[in-house]
């Protein structure tokens, strides 16, 4: 019952808030209405655009892989041509076999070519050593017969190169024969080069210990230096003279010329030295001297024509003239008396 | 008359020194008296002797100071601490030439013994007095300078730099173009010990222009200034890749294959040691080398020498075979392989023996064509004997051991390789197998001669490790053959049959 007059009570509003429930949510439909509108278009909106997107990438991996294949087909296409155009390419050039056959038979040919010359080369040296060795074997061999002139054979007794019982003399005969002898002269002393630390071959002569030198005065005073050397202070003291033209040419006049020539015909002219003198009485008391001819016999004289030497007869011990009688060398006795080979030579 | 006996007793003196000096440089020319003279005390007696008023006294007593120095190092010590190079030094630029001389040879006799002398020498002041030397005009004097210079920078590279800065390079330069033989060959001397230190100071020889004047000279007949030409040359170039191109520049070649041919063994060396120094530096240069004949040129020398004179030629053609497989085939085509077999065979000293070795690897690493032209003279065994001798020194081992593995991995040419199936450990043994391995399957009549010659029983006799490399190439092998054949030859055969024989029940 209270129920009932609750309910009651609540009647009279019931009109009024039945109108006003129905009317905000009327009101309210329009908006939730549209909310829920636009909540549900979302979702599709994101539904559709996550398929898109899957369709998307569907799309996009077909079209990778075909645009690859298609690739891949038109690289090996491009393969088999760079293939063998770098094949050639590598055997023509890079790794030409027979380009580098023929370099090297360039080589073996080329070094066929200096082995040759420097067989040469060396063979040059050898002759040039052994013609200076042999060179010198020679002037060896001829000094030696130089000094051994002596050995040589003369026409009476055979030397001891030239055998009789040979053909033919040595050669060393023929070599004593050529050679002139040597003089007593000493020889020049080889230099004595032990020092063997001085190895300076710039250094002629060992530096000398001058032994036999007197020393030096001891309060002399040191030389002033520096001095030139002495060959050209030598040179320039005996210059000789160089005049120029001015000063070769002679001082004096021609008339000064002229009277030396005169004088100098004069002297040329002259027979004696006697002076003019007076004649009458320079010769007055002179004696006569007969000249060579007059002063001897008359005729020719025999001195000098007929005998040369003067006689004089009571000087002889006996009445005959010299007789040539020479001593005798008894070797040269033997001359052409003996009948030995010896010295003869065929 | 009491003034004439006063200059008497001076006069004596005089005479007495003389003859004390001449005494004692005689003396001290031979060694064995050097002792004596030394315990006698004879530097301090000369000391005084060097500021004496006459100068042959002067003259000599440097003379016999130089000798006595020139022997012995303790005099050359001596020396130095009595304080006589100080005089020295100032009397070398005021006397005449042969003081001058004398005094210069005392410094290199002191200069020559070890580098703190040296040192002492250059503390003294002694290398600008030496320096003024070279410019006189004597050239015995201009020697004795060169030849001190030389002693003082041979020690080490500092003092090189000391002689170097003192202004020496320029006028060694300028001697060298004087026309006495003696004064080139010891200004060449010199500047060949001046440039081998560094490269810098090689530069430095090279911008006083020193190379033509040097090339110019390899042309002369006398053997011993070549020998110092061609060292200078070679310590020039040895450095580096511009200055062996200088050097090449110069027109050197073919000229300097002519000293290859001359009567005096120590121009050969020294000619090969220059083109050694070329060639290793660059491919071009070797390539310019091959060109011009120079590998022909040595091939001769090394066939025509022995002993060390060898060695820098063995040294060439080892590097110029390593820059390239052209260039090792260029020198298999100038026959240079029977030399250098020669050479491993022949020589008595380990280390030419190791870079005949090497020379050989080298030449037979590049491809199997040169594998077999290495291997055909038969020196693939020498090379194993020489690894496994237990007297070779470890180089020679080495050197041995790697030439062999670098030729055997490219080696096909099997005849040469069987008969080192027999004795080869197990490491060379692994690339023998490998490399039968790698030719038997593809070749018939190689088979049938590796069965017939013993090889095929020898592979199975060996013991691998299973998975190892070598059991690998043991099984290619292996499969090359029939079943039957293959257990024919293991070991142990006849005893498996025996065996075999006897548990056999006899079919009645």
């Amino acid at each position: 019952m209270a129920a009932l007059v609750r309910l009651e009570t609540r009647l009279s509003r019931l009109r009024e808030e039945y109108f006003l429930k129905n009317r905000s949510v009327d009101e309210d439909r329009k908006i939730v209405y549209k909310a829920a509108v636009k909540i549900q278009s979302w979702f599709r909106g994101c539904r559709v655009r996550a398929y898109l997107r899957y369709l998307n990438k569907m799309a996009i991996s077909i079209q990778k892989w075909w645009r690859g294949y298609q690739s891949r087909r038109y690289f090996r296409k491009m393969i088999k041509i760079q293939k063998r155009w770098r094949g050639y390419y590598v055997r023509k050039y890079t790794h030409n076999y027979y380009a580098l056959k023929k370099y090297l038979e360039a080589i073996s040919l080329n070094n066929e070519i200096v082995r040759n010359e420097l067989q040469e080369y060396a063979e040059m040296n050898e002759k040039k050593k052994k013609k200076k060795d042999l060179e010198k074997k020679e002037k060896e061999k001829k000094y030696k017969a130089r000094k051994m002139h002596y050995l040589l054979s003369t026409e009476q007794i055979a030397g001891i190169y030239n055998s009789p019982f040979r053909k033919f003399p040595d050669p060393m005969e023929l070599l004593l024969r050529q050679s002139k002898p040597l003089s007593h002269r000493q020889q020049q002393p080889k230099s004595p080069f032990t020092y063997d630390l001085y190895d300076w071959p710039t250094c002629k002569r060992p530096p000398a210990f001058p032994t036999g030198e007197p020393l030096p005065p001891i309060g002399r005073q040191k030389p002033q230096g520096p001095f030139r050397d002495a060959a050209e202070v030598l040179r320039q003291r005996y210059k000789p003279l160089e005049p120029t033209l001015r000063v070769a040419a002679s001082i004096s006049s021609p008339l000064e010329k002229a009277r030396e020539e005169m004088k100098r015909e004069e002297w040329r002219k002259c027979i004696h030295d006697n002076e003019f003198l007076p004649f009458s009485s320079y010769h007055k008391n002179e004696k006569y001297e007969l000249s060579i001819h007059a002063s001897e016999k008359i005729g020719k004289e025999t001195y000098g024509i007929k005998h040369f030497r003067e006689v004089q007869p009571n000087k002889w011990i006996a009445g005959k003239d010299f007789q040539t009688v020479l001593p005798s060398i008894v070797l040269f006795e033997k001359f052409g008396k003996t009948y030995s080979k010896a010295g003869q030579i065929v | 008359m009491s003034q004439r006996q006063v200059l008497q007793v001076f006069e004596q003196y005089q005479r007495a020194r003389t003859h004390f000096v001449q005494a004692v440089a005689e003396l001290s020319a031979r060694p064995q008296n050097i002792g004596t003279l030394r315990d006698a005390g004879v530097i301090s007696l000369l000391r005084p002797l060097l500021l004496d008023v006459v100068p042959t006294i002067q003259q000599t007593a440097a003379l016999a100071l130089g000798r006595l120095a020139y022997f012995n190092d303790d005099l050359a010590e001596a020396v130095v601490k009595e304080d006589i190079l100080p005089q020295l030094v100032c009397s070398l630029s005021e006397q005449n030439r042969f003081y001058k001389k004398a005094a210069a040879f005392v410094l290199r006799a002191v200069g020559k013994h070890s580098p703190q002398l040296a040192q002492a020498i250059v503390e003294c002041g002694a290398l600008e007095a030496l320096v003024i030397c070279l410019e006189d005009f004597d050239p015995g004097v201009k020697e004795g300078a060169a030849w001190a210079l030389g002693y003082i920078a041979r020690h080490n590279s500092e003092l090189s730099q000391a002689v170097v800065d003192a202004g020496a390079v320029p006028l060694l330069v300028l001697c060298i173009q004087e026309p006495e033989i003696a004064l080139k060959r010891i200004a060449a001397s010199t500047l060949s010990d001046i440039s081998k230190h560094s490269p810098e100071l090689a530069q430095t020889v090279v911008d006083a222009g020193a190379i033509a004047y040097l090339a110019q000279m390899i042309l002369n007949p006398d053997a011993k200034l070549k020998c110092q030409v061609l060292s200078a040359l070679s310590q020039i170039a040895k450095h580096s890749v511009d200055l062996a191109e200088l050097v090449v520049e110069a027109e050197i070649f073919p000229v300097v294959l002519t000293c290859m041919k001359d009567s005096d063994e120590y121009v050969k060396k020294n000619g090969a040691t220059l083109i050694r120094e070329i060639a290793k530096h660059s491919p071009e240069l070797s390539q310019f080398i091959v060109n011009a004949g120079g590998v022909a040129a040595v091939i001769d020398c090394i066939g025509s020498c022995k002993g060390t004179v060898r060695l820098p030629g063995i040294m060439m053609l080892g590097y110029v075979a390593a820059h390239s497989e052209n260039l090792s085939m260029a020198v298999i085509v100038s026959k240079g392989i029977p030399p250098l077999c020669t050479c491993l065979l022949e020589e008595h000293e380990d280390h030419i023996k190791a870079a005949a070795a090497w020379a050989l690897g080298q030449i037979g690493r590049h491809t199997p064509e040169h594998a077999r032209a290495v291997a055909e003279t038969n020196v693939l065994g020498t090379l194993l004997s020489m690894y496994m001798d237990i007297r070779s020194s470890e180089d020679l081992q080495l050197k041995a051991k790697r030439a062999l593995k670098n030729i055997l991995q490219k080696c096909t040419y099997l005849p040469a390789l069987e008969p080192l199936l027999h004795d080869a450990p197990p490491n060379i043994m692994k690339h023998i197998v490998g490399q039968f391995s790698k030719v038997l399957p593809h070749d018939s009549k190689a088979r049938r001669l590796f069965v017939t010659s013993g090889g095929l029983k020898k592979v199975q006799e060996i013991k691998a490790e299973p998975g190892s490399l070598l059991q690998e190439y043991i099984n290619t092998i292996n499969n090359c053959y029939p079943e039957e054949v293959v257990r024919y030859y293991s070991p142990g055969y006849s005893e498996m049959l025996l065996e075999r024989v006897e548990n056999y029940q006899p079919v009645l």
